[in-house]
């Protein structure tokens, strides 16, 4: 069903009767060209490109609980391109510019709002830093603004200006950033994967590969066994969970990262805000809940929650910057698990097992990257070759040393 | 108030002025604002979220998810405020929020018009062409009418405290289990803390006609109160909310200490405290919840247990004609209590069949329903499935209560379904040292509620080790309330509400089905069912069984969703507490702060110190007069800086060379006493992380300098090396960052300044050369450390002393130099001093690069282990073409040099193929005369002379640049060794 | 959460910070014939239990002390706790 303003205006003058299932409920069937494994953003988006842009069809993605209901239906809703290294740049710059046109590419309004995101600024070698990366980004065909502190202040008058800590002395601004109404994304993509024809099947948990001969042939499951010629595990946060079955151990540990939404409240801030003495991020959904996110807990968990030092930690970084917040009210928080890497960067890559890919690592920026997985996902499971945007995210990189650091934190997984 | 009644815990004796849109209204001690609103007859209170519906007030609670209003004005204005829960002060102002236009013509209300095309999820389906059109017109719009109070803009003008409370049994609601519960812990002699959102204990005990030990329960309540209070070992928290529930026994709590008085005063006006127990028992009672029929939302529809509240406690009436519309006999209480108070009960409808409950004066339905209502402002009619139509003007429902298990979930615990009770119950999967009791856990009468907060009571205190009182159980009446569940009403071409703030109806639950959003999951985020601020807690039960009636599943089936912390949303003020403005983080100043102050200095933030930048003099017109002054009177004489910010480290112990030679790359076993040498550390990983001096005072003893931004780091790393990998190494650390002064004394006088202050002491080259290290005292009599080391390429040392001499040090020195023209010097002037010099700092030594990047790799020693060597060999961080620090000058001297500018090959189109490195550091050097920068570029050590292009777009630059060594000034170091 | 120290009792867990799994203990020999390929899997590779959790944390606000908690990474729930040194030298024994 294609959907349009005149649709839903016809559909209301006749009782709203005539809406169809968004996505099939499909039996598996026993065999599959691709099995992906994860219903998540970028599981569905992976699906979505097989089909689309590569002409693969016959392609399923089993999900254990409900499709989106990870990290894509629980996160800051950001998406941005301000990246550094030449490892990431081009590919969340791919992944914007995939944004861009795609409410009309999959024909579902995800409401991607292109707001802007201001990182500030508050030393010297901060500049210089951003100064770095704005043209990194301007290198590669970003779009990237340095503002001084008075630019600063006339786009964000209610920022402290008077009396902080550390002080705002610029930022730096990629007014192509903004924010998407997350859940509408996996939506999106699975409605627009099963329309054409990749059957989505929820409540199937995989509990096995089917491993023959350094093969992957397939995969055990709660509905029963899947085969497949070519197996895709896309499941960020339980990723070491499910990669050991395969007998892999990933570089990677489990995190819980809290996010905030407060209760809704007219328009205050206009696009997104980053602290750059502390870690906290804000921007306000189209509903007027400020959702905010800080940094992560640090310890490995899986439990899906967090703990309180971490929130006033947040809410301190917002207060630091924005004290006209003090009387908004925290409505609701929430933890997911990440996906942490060693070097903050993530994984596209096969596999040393043949016919089992692999795509996780995202720490806490795989939101924004969600069409760019997938799409550089699907390249390589239809085409055999990485993407070219995507070709430094190697699983072998630390035996190499061509780690993506953007932070420069070292091989531990709670400082990125 | 022309809807007062008798009775209720009201002081009658003082009346309380307030404004709501600007009326005047009276009320009492004792009410809360809605109850003060409802006695002044005002039904009409707010506007829904979506269709601007008229709205009122729906329940007596902090469920409420009509009645928001923005209390106060000006800078303390408070959006979203529930006005059930805010209790009222002498000079309240509220407004109610969302509308255009006023409370009674709001604009937006043409919303409510256009419902059949703005049904679940329409804006998922359209507002998507033209593309440009989201950003620039339909967001606008959808920004503007959503949203509900409004911000001021203005900092918070209140403070916030955060507190912490040990106990052994944290009691969460002191209504009759959890007053019960707490007089039992309290009597066995437990540490017990009792919390209520509420300002008067009780809970439901003030809200119902019961009896409790043959007193009226809320004297029971009271005199509980009294006794509890009375006890040393329990503590009570009245208006304090414990919003969740946190691992081992943690609970967060907020006490609104002032909101309920005209004015703070200077107090904080909340405290958030964080309460660790050993024991908890929830007894937060339950929530009355709705049924869906057509109209369900207008002012004058409310929870029947609230109309019960508002007539028994606060001595109101909501309505002048009552009807009653319930599934259970909790319902009835409502129309009997109301009827017992002299307001006219008209109607009483019970969707159970055959129920022979009576009331004198009112029409009894049994087996039959509510199909709709009808007045546009407020209530005026209900209409029965048979057309029967009868006046209202309050409509009193109940559709059972579900326990209050929120905190049950808080660490994912899932509740279980009760057919009984047709309601879920706390699961068996609670936090850790968490039990239930009373209603909250099912046990639904007020027999029970006292029996089992007892009895919880004295098991946890059997935990203890403490024994229980023997003390009777308070006796009260154990009457059950039946319930037959009952949902909504068919049949009818009427909306009916299910979310009452976000207009989420029973069309939307089903088309959300229909659309294949069929987990509750999916539903909730679908239609935003349960996503208000009262997040659902009237409404999500309700939606459950609607989406379960639709699949045609049963409830538990279907499932459920879990709760979340805040159990009531908190202020982000409070959460942020008294770490705010200034002191967001703790400032450290270094011990010559005050004299640098008294100096002309001015200071920047480096990490948590505050450091001088550059000391201005008279006539100075900008920062760069004074920095290049201080830079040429240094190298021309001597200038003095203050170094204490860099971490220092006391290494001590028969083995601490061999751990030094483990730590640092390069190798420090052999260092003999008396000598400093520059170390470099790797990360493990192999890369460059930190840089410094050691200096060995004696065969067992070390005083290591880190950089100031990873002092903290390092002291860990090299704990973390100390216990876990060498723990036999016989060596002990302890960071003396803080204990020791230190000043930089620089330039060609810097040892005829030192001489003057130094007791007996030979300074030449000679008897103390280059990179030689001593104790020594100093003024007489002062112990202190005397390093030769040069950051700034000239001749210099660096002067210890116990930190509390910092502040004299400076002075005597300054003094010592006046014939020399000393100068105080700032951070800037040594960067641009280090530049000069091409040492690496922060900016090179980035946590991204290698040693051998940074020209250091040959310190990486391969002849012993330490830490990072042997991952700092591989591959692709030893790459032929891999970058080098090295310096730059423009090609033209007269250019500025930006750090962050990005490297190309003359005749390369910039892209980041092509890119070749970048800028890292810049300085306006006063020795050359121009500007000069620090950089990496690829090959750089094999490319001297070359002229790149320092491309700098985000700048709007592009400068020709000279590719020359990093060492501008005296490569050869001769004057640091002079 | 809260952390029983074995020295110290219980202290919240903000006092800590916290590295990552225990097995940093176990640093490989730098001499070894595979020593890249080893010290790869020392640092980089993990285990990553949904479950019981060996891992080290540091006691950076109070006695420095390095500690191995035993921690169920899905309720958090804190089963033992030790002196990092002692397990270290228990390892080298």
């Amino acid at each position: 069903m294609h959907y349009s303003a005149l649709k839903v205006l016809w559909q209301g003058l006749t009782g709203n009767k005539g809406w169809t299932e968004v996505w099939r409920e499909p039996d598996p069937k026993p065999e599959y060209d691709i099995v992906i494994v994860g219903g998540g953003g970028h599981g569905l988006a992976t699906a979505y490109y097989l089909a689309k842009e590569f002409g693969e069809l016959n392609v399923a993605v089993l999900e254990k609980g409900w499709i989106g209901s990870g990290n894509i239906g629980r996160n800051t809703t950001i998406i941005r391109s301000n990246y550094l290294l030449p490892g990431n740049q081009p590919f969340y710059e791919f992944s914007l510019t995939l944004w861009e046109g795609l409410e009309q590419d999959f024909n579902y309004n995800a409401m991607v709002s292109q707001r802007g995101i201001i990182n500030l600024i508050h030393s010297d070698a901060q500049r210089d830093a951003y100064a770095r990366r704005g043209n990194s980004m301007r290198i590669s065909g970003a779009d990237a603004v340095l503002l001084d502190r008075r630019k600063v202040r006339e786009m964000c008058p209610f920022l402290d200006f008077e009396n902080g800590r550390f002080p705002i002395q610029g930022g730096l601004w990629q007014p192509r950033a903004g924010t998407v109404r997350h859940d509408a994304v996996a939506w999106g993509f699975a409605r627009g994967a099963d329309s054409r024809g990749v059957d989505i099947i929820q409540n199937c948990e995989v509990t096995g590969f089917q491993i023959e001969n350094g093969v992957c042939r397939g995969v055990e499951t709660t509905r029963g066994v899947i085969r497949a010629g070519k197996v895709a595990v896309c499941v960020a946060g339980s990723s070491s969970r499910v990669m050991a079955q395969a007998g892999m151990r990933l570089p990677i540990e489990s995190h819980v990262l809290q996010a905030f939404v407060s209760e809704g409240l007219k328009p205050v801030i206009p696009g997104v805000v980053t602290f750059g003495a502390g870690h906290f991020y804000i921007s306000q959904s189209d509903k007027g809940g400020l959702v905010f996110g800080g940094d992560i807990d640090g310890y490995n968990s899986y439990a899906q929650r967090g703990n309180l030092p971490v929130v006033e930690d947040v809410c301190e970084g917002g207060m630091a910057i924005m004290p006209m917040i003090g009387r908004a009210r925290l409505l609701r928080m929430w933890g997911g698990v990440m996906d942490m890497s060693m070097d903050g960067s993530p994984f596209i890559d096969r596999t040393h097992i043949d016919g089992l890919y692999f795509n996780g690592g995202w720490c806490y920026g795989g939101f924004k990257a969600t069409p760019a997985s997938g799409y550089c996902y699907a390249h390589l499971l239809a085409t055999g070759r990485p993407h070219e945007t995507a070709q430094a995210m190697r699983l072998d990189r630390f035996i190499t040393g061509a780690a993506i650091d953007e932070r420069g934190a070292g091989a531990q997984p709670n400082l990125h | 108030m022309t809807h007062r009644i008798d009775g209720g815990l009201i002081d009658r004796s003082q009346t309380l002025k307030f404004t709501f849109n600007g009326k005047r209204m009276d009320g009492h001690p004792g009410d809360t604002l809605a109850s003060a609103l409802l006695a002044n007859g005002q039904r009409l209170v707010g506007r829904s979220f979506k269709y601007h519906r008229p709205r009122g007030i729906f329940s007596a609670g902090s469920e409420e998810p009509n009645a928001l209003v923005q209390l106060r004005t000006r800078a303390a204005q408070e959006p979203n405020t529930r006005a059930t829960m805010a209790e009222l002060f002498d000079g309240l102002s509220a407004t109610s929020q969302n509308h255009r236009g006023s409370l009674e013509f709001d604009l937006m209300a043409i919303n409510d018009m256009m419902s059949p095309f703005l049904s679940a999820g329409f804006y998922y389906k359209t507002f998507m062409w033209p593309a440009k059109f989201w950003e620039k017109l339909y967001e606008p719009v959808i920004r503007a009418s959503a949203g509900l109070g409004r911000l001021s803009g203005r900092e918070d003008p209140d403070v916030y405290d955060h507190g912490f409370l040990h106990c052994d049994v944290l009691v969460i609601g002191a209504g009759p289990a959890g007053l019960s519960a707490a007089l039992a812990a309290g009597r066995a002699g437990a540490r017990v803390i009792l919390a209520d959102e509420d300002f008067r204990l009780g809970g439901r005990l003030n809200a119902e006609t019961y009896e409790v030990d043959g007193m009226p329960g809320a004297d029971w309540a009271a005199q509980t109160v009294a006794e509890l209070q009375a006890m040393d070992n329990v503590r009570l928290l009245p208006r304090t909310t414990v919003y969740g529930a946190y691992d081992h026994g943690i609970y967060g709590a907020l006490e609104r200490m002032t909101d309920h008085l005209p004015d703070a005063g200077g107090k904080p006006r909340q405290v958030l405290w964080r309460i660790y127990s050993r024991h908890a028992i929830l007894c937060a009672g339950a929530t009355e919840r709705s049924m869906a029929f057509g109209n369900n939302d207008r002012p004058g529809v409310m929870l029947a247990g609230a109309v019960r509240t508002y007539a028994n406690r606060f001595g109101v009436t909501p309505g002048k004609q009552v009807a009653v519309f319930t599934n259970n006999d909790d319902g009835w209480r409502t129309a009997h209590d109301l009827s017992a108070r002299g307001v006219r009960v008209t109607a009483v409808i019970d969707s159970r069949a055959g129920v022979t409950h009576t009331l004198d004066g009112a029409r009894i339905e049994t087996g039959s329903a509510i199909v709709d209502t009808k007045g546009r402002k407020g209530l005026n009619w209900i209409t029965l499935p048979n057309g029967i139509r009868i006046e209202a003007d309050c409509l009193a429902v109940s559709g059972g209560w579900s326990p209050n298990v929120h905190l049950t979930c808080h660490q994912r615990g899932r509740p279980v379904w009760r057919d009984d009770l047709a309601a879920f119950v706390p699961g068996a999967d609670l936090p850790v040292g968490m039990r239930v009791a009373g209603a909250a856990n099912g046990d639904m009468t007020l027999a029970a509620a006292l029996k089992t907060g007892r009895e919880t009571a004295n098991t946890v205190a059997k935990d203890l080790g403490l024994t229980p009182s023997r003390k009777a159980a308070p006796k009260a009446e154990d009457e059950p309330s039946d319930i037959t569940a009952f949902w909504h009403v068919g049949g009818t071409k009427s909306r009916a509400w299910v979310d009452l703030q976000n207009d989420v109806t029973t069309k939307d639950i089903k088309q959300s089905h229909q659309e294949g959003f069929r987990s509750v999951e999916h539903l909730k985020r679908y239609t935003t069912l349960g996503m208000a601020t009262d997040q659902g807690k009237t409404a999500n039960v309700l939606g459950l069984a609607i989406l379960a009636e639709a699949s045609g599943k049963t409830i538990p089936e279907t499932g459920t969703t879990i709760f979340r912390p805040p159990y009531t949303p908190v202020p982000i003020g409070a959460f942020a507490g008294r770490a705010r403005g200034k002191d967001f983080r703790p400032t450290r100043l270094t011990p010559s702060h005050k004299w640098a102050s008294e100096n002309g200095a001015s200071f920047v933030e480096t990490g948590m110190w505050m450091r001088a930048e550059w000391f201005t003099r008279p006539g100075e017109k900008g920062w760069r007069d004074s920095v290049d002054r201080e830079v040429e009177m240094t190298r021309n004489s001597v200038g003095i800086c203050d170094v204490t910010t860099l971490g220092k480290i006391d290494i001590q112990g028969r083995d601490a060379a061999e751990f030094l030679n483990r730590i640092y790359s390069n190798a420090f076993a052999k260092l003999p006493v008396g000598k400093v040498r520059y170390g470099l550390m790797l990360r493990e990983d192999g890369y460059a992380y930190d840089d410094g001096t050691t200096a060995r005072l004696s065969e067992t003893h070390f005083v290591m300098t880190t950089t100031t931004a990873n002092a903290v780091l390092v002291f860990r790393n090299m704990e973390f090396a100390r216990q876990c990998l060498w723990p036999d190494l016989d060596v002990h650390l302890i960071s003396t960052t803080d204990g020791w002064a230190q000043f930089a004394v620089a330039g060609p006088n810097s040892r005829r300044l030192l001489e003057k202050v130094v007791d007996d002491f030979d300074l030449s080259n000679d008897a103390f050369p280059f990179m030689a290290c001593a104790e020594l005292t100093i003024c007489g009599s002062t112990s202190a450390r005397l390093f030769r080391i040069s950051f700034s390429g000239e001749l210099a040392y660096e002067l210890a002393v116990p930190a509390r001499f910092g502040d004299s040090l400076i002075r005597v020195l300054m003094e010592a130099g006046e014939e020399f023209d000393a100068v105080p010097y700032g951070l800037e002037a040594l960067g641009v001093m280090r530049i000069e010099k091409g040492h690496a700092a922060g900016n090179e030594l980035n946590g991204q690069t290698t040693a051998a990047q940074l020209g250091l790799g040959r310190m990486v020693s391969k002849k012993k282990d330490s830490i990072g060597s042997v991952l700092s060999e591989r591959s692709e961080m030893n790459r032929d073409d891999d970058l080098r620090l090295v310096g730059f000058r423009p090609a033209d001297r007269e250019a500025r040099l930006d750090a962050g500018a990005h490297f190309f090959t003359k005749g390369d189109t910039p892209s980041l193929e092509t890119d070749q490195g970048w800028m890292t550091s810049v300085a306006y050097s006063p020795s050359l005369g121009h500007s000069i920068g620090l950089g990496f570029i690829k090959r750089g050590d094999q490319r001297m002379g070359e002229i790149v292009r320092a491309h700098d777009p985000i700048r709007d630059k592009d400068t020709e640049v000279e590719i020359v060594s990093p060492h501008f000034i005296d490569p050869e170091g001769e004057r640091q060794r002079g | 959460m809260i952390i029983n120290h074995p020295l110290l009792g219980p202290r919240d867990a903000a006092e800590f910070v916290i590295k990552g799994d225990a097995s940093l203990i176990d640093r490989p020999d730098w001499q070894i014939e595979n020593a890249a390929e080893a010290f790869h899997e020392y640092l980089f590779l993990r285990d990553n239990p949904a479950g019981e959790h060996r891992e080290l944390w540091y006691h950076e606000q109070g006695d420095r002390s390095w500690l191995v908690v035993t921690r169920n990474t899905l309720t958090h729930e804190v089963t033992r706790v030790e002196m990092a040194r002692d397990v270290a030298r228990k390892a080298r024994a």
